[in-house]
């Protein structure tokens, strides 16, 4: 084939023009719907903030925003209703401190014997293991909670271990504690990432300078990786207070503003599932408070996700 | 203070010429010890209480299972209770959920690794995927009854499974998106420059190499976001599933119960037989759980082996 010079696209057959028309339309097309399909999760943050500011606005006509955050007592069925957002909330807060004071030693022990201590071998069967915590439903956690957790520390299950006889049925020890075993995972795979991406020079330099592995480990590897395990702290928060059955099954439906994790009492999650799944048709007040507190629930774990974002990021910048 | 070379065996805490240096190595390697004996047993009380709970659940649930438990509609007492309405239920559910979001969830996937330029447009909706990836389920459940059970409702019959397995392609679909996301971005450059030198376009290019490269990857995702949906029963209370059924839905938009929504309802009951019920609801769905979960491994590790 010769080079014709000074000749356009028409002019030799043999040349290949590129797509033809059809064809560009179709791939503009397939580019269009696909775009489409990125769009709908836009579409749907979208969606989920609307629902929850319009029906909960409806709600803050009959009562005022000060009263919903400042009072007191959580009454939705009185003849007077009162609805202080502060008692589902303590119980929501008193729950999820429990579950941390659980996980974060536990999550933080184990990523560090999985990142610095553990073999290969021993690192390849124990992450899957725990990782297997992650999916188990949380409906099963509640079970256990409330049938053997509750049960147990009330002394039921071994004769000689009841630390709690008095423990009620429902209450937010046994909730806290299983939420705490729920999160390790969370908690521990974030930290070991962050404890990943320390230098190896940092390590090598303090055992150069004589430093056991502990000291190396507390006093050099955990301080540089400190943003990151705290974005694991901080995104366990949000799971645990954004976490429905585990409360809902053990904690209880009776809303109580108390810091004593031995009674029962009902968190935001446990008291949308109550009011839901119960006869209050929509346009009802009750219907409306369940967008209320979801819309409070929204704004806490969404504050805590992009604050544990900039966390991960700094870490992330430093290395 | 000076310095002054020592022998290395020396460790004793005996005062040496610089000083009075002390670097107390026994008790150091004894603190050293001690604490990795600590993070040990903290990476193993873990797997010691998903042990109790697994033992505790088997030991309720095992003996009160049968073929009949699998079959039965009964929802009166311990005695009949069964689980056939919500394995139908949660199939239906499953069903239609992989409908909805795995089309949605890989398209998505699709243009935002291969089609989206690098402008402020497409990075708010990366931004936006990794958040409503952290949001509480039960949210997407208030979404699905505000929107399609209520607003929508002439068109989902209301609190159906339509409705349900909407909240769920929602609430799956972050993760479906970044695990395909991830699966893309591992076919190689080459790939697409080679078929890009040969004249293919871009719809060519994915459809014919991009895709069938990363679908393994993108198929273990998606398996394991649809087992996750399997075990979610918050936004499907808010959406109005029933805890108690005696018959099976004929449509999509009936009313439904499901597998985790059984389990709950026998775990509220008070009753005595209702534990061993409830156990043996466990155990069901804890078997489906890792039936799907093993599929998703076995995917991963075959395509590993020959990629």
């Amino acid at each position: 084939m010769t080079m014709k010079a000074g000749q356009g696209r028409g002019s030799d057959p043999d040349l290949w023009r590129g797509p033809s028309r059809l064809q560009r339309y179709k791939e503009s097309f397939i580019k269009g719907l696909l775009a489409t399909c990125a769009y709908i999760s836009i579409l749907t943050t979208i969606g989920i903030v609307f629902i929850l500011v319009y029906e909960a606005s409806k709600f803050f006509r009959e009562i005022s925003v000060f009263r919903f955050l400042t009072s007191t007592s959580w009454s939705a069925n009185f003849a007077e209703p009162e609805f202080g957002i502060i008692v589902l909330l303590s119980a929501t807060l008193l729950i999820t401190a429990i579950a941390l004071i659980v996980a974060l030693p536990v999550g933080l022990g184990a990523a560090i014997y999985l990142s610095d201590y553990a073999s290969a071998r021993v690192r390849k069967v124990l992450k899957p293991i725990l990782e297997i915590l992650a999916g188990v439903p949380t409906i099963v956690y509640g079970f256990f909670a409330l049938t053997f957790v509750t049960p147990l520390l009330r002394g039921e299950i071994l004769p000689w271990f009841a630390p709690l006889p008095n423990l009620s049925i429902f209450n937010a020890l046994s909730a806290g504690l299983v939420m705490g075993v729920m999160i390790i995972p969370t908690v521990a795979s974030v930290s070991e990432d962050a404890l990943y991406a320390v230098p190896r020079g940092l390590r090598e330099g303090a055992y150069a300078l004589g430093a056991t592995k502990y000291e190396t480990v507390t006093k050099v590897v955990v301080p540089a990786a400190l943003s990151g395990i705290t974005a694991a702290f901080i995104l366990g928060m949000s799971r645990a207070i954004g976490e429905t059955m585990i409360v809902a099954v053990a904690a209880g439906n009776l809303p109580n503003l108390s810091l004593n994790p031995t009674e029962s009492m009902q968190t935001m999650t446990a008291y949308i599932v109550n009011v839901a799944s119960g006869e209050n048709p929509a346009g009802t007040v009750q219907y409306q408070t369940i967008f209320a507190v979801g819309l409070t629930l929204f704004i806490i774990t969404l504050s805590l996700n992009v604050i544990s974002h900039f966390f991960v990021r700094r870490y992330q910048e430093d290395y | 203070m000076s310095q002054s070379t020592q022998s290395p065996q020396q460790d004793a805490p005996a005062p040496k010429q610089g000083g009075d240096f002390n670097p107390r190595t026994g008790s150091r390697h004894w603190a050293a010890r001690v604490f990795k004996l600590m993070v040990f047993l903290a990476t193993i009380s873990g797997i010691v209480v998903l042990g109790v709970l697994l033992v505790d659940v088997a030991v309720s649930g095992i003996p009160r299972l049968s073929l009949d438990f699998l079959t039965s509609l009964g929802a009166s007492s311990p005695e009949n209770a069964g689980m056939y309405a919500g394995l139908i239920g949660s199939l239906w559910l499953i069903a239609l959920t992989a409908l909805f979001a795995v089309p949605l969830g890989i398209g998505a996937a699709i243009y935002l690794e291969e089609y989206a330029s690098d402008n402020w447009l497409n990075r708010i909706i990366e931004v936006n995927i990794s958040n409503l990836a952290g949001v509480p389920s039960i949210v997407y459940g208030l979404l699905a009854l505000g929107i399609f059970v209520n607003y929508l409702g002439f068109l989902t019959g209301g609190t159906s499974i339509l409705s349900g397995a909407a909240a769920l392609s929602l609430l799956i679909l972050p993760v479906i998106i970044i695990a395909t996301r991830e699966a893309v971005r591992a076919v190689p450059g080459k790939v697409r420059e080679g078929a890009y030198a040969l004249g293919a376009t871009k719809w060519d290019t994915v459809r014919g190499h991009v895709l069938p490269m990363a679908l393994p990857g993108a198929m273990t995702g998606t398996i394991l976001a649809l087992s996750r949906a399997i075990g979610e029963t918050a936004p499907l209370i808010v959406v109005g599933a029933a805890t108690f059924m005696t018959f099976t839905p004929n449509g999509p938009t009936d009313r439904f119960t499901a597998l985790p929504i059984q389990i709950f309802g026998w775990t509220t009951l008070p009753q005595q037989g209702w534990e061993a019920v409830a156990a043996a609801g466990i155990v069901v769905l804890m078997v489906v759980l890792l039936l799907m979960n093993s599929i998703a491994v076995t995917i991963r590790n075959k395509t590993q082996r020959n990629g």
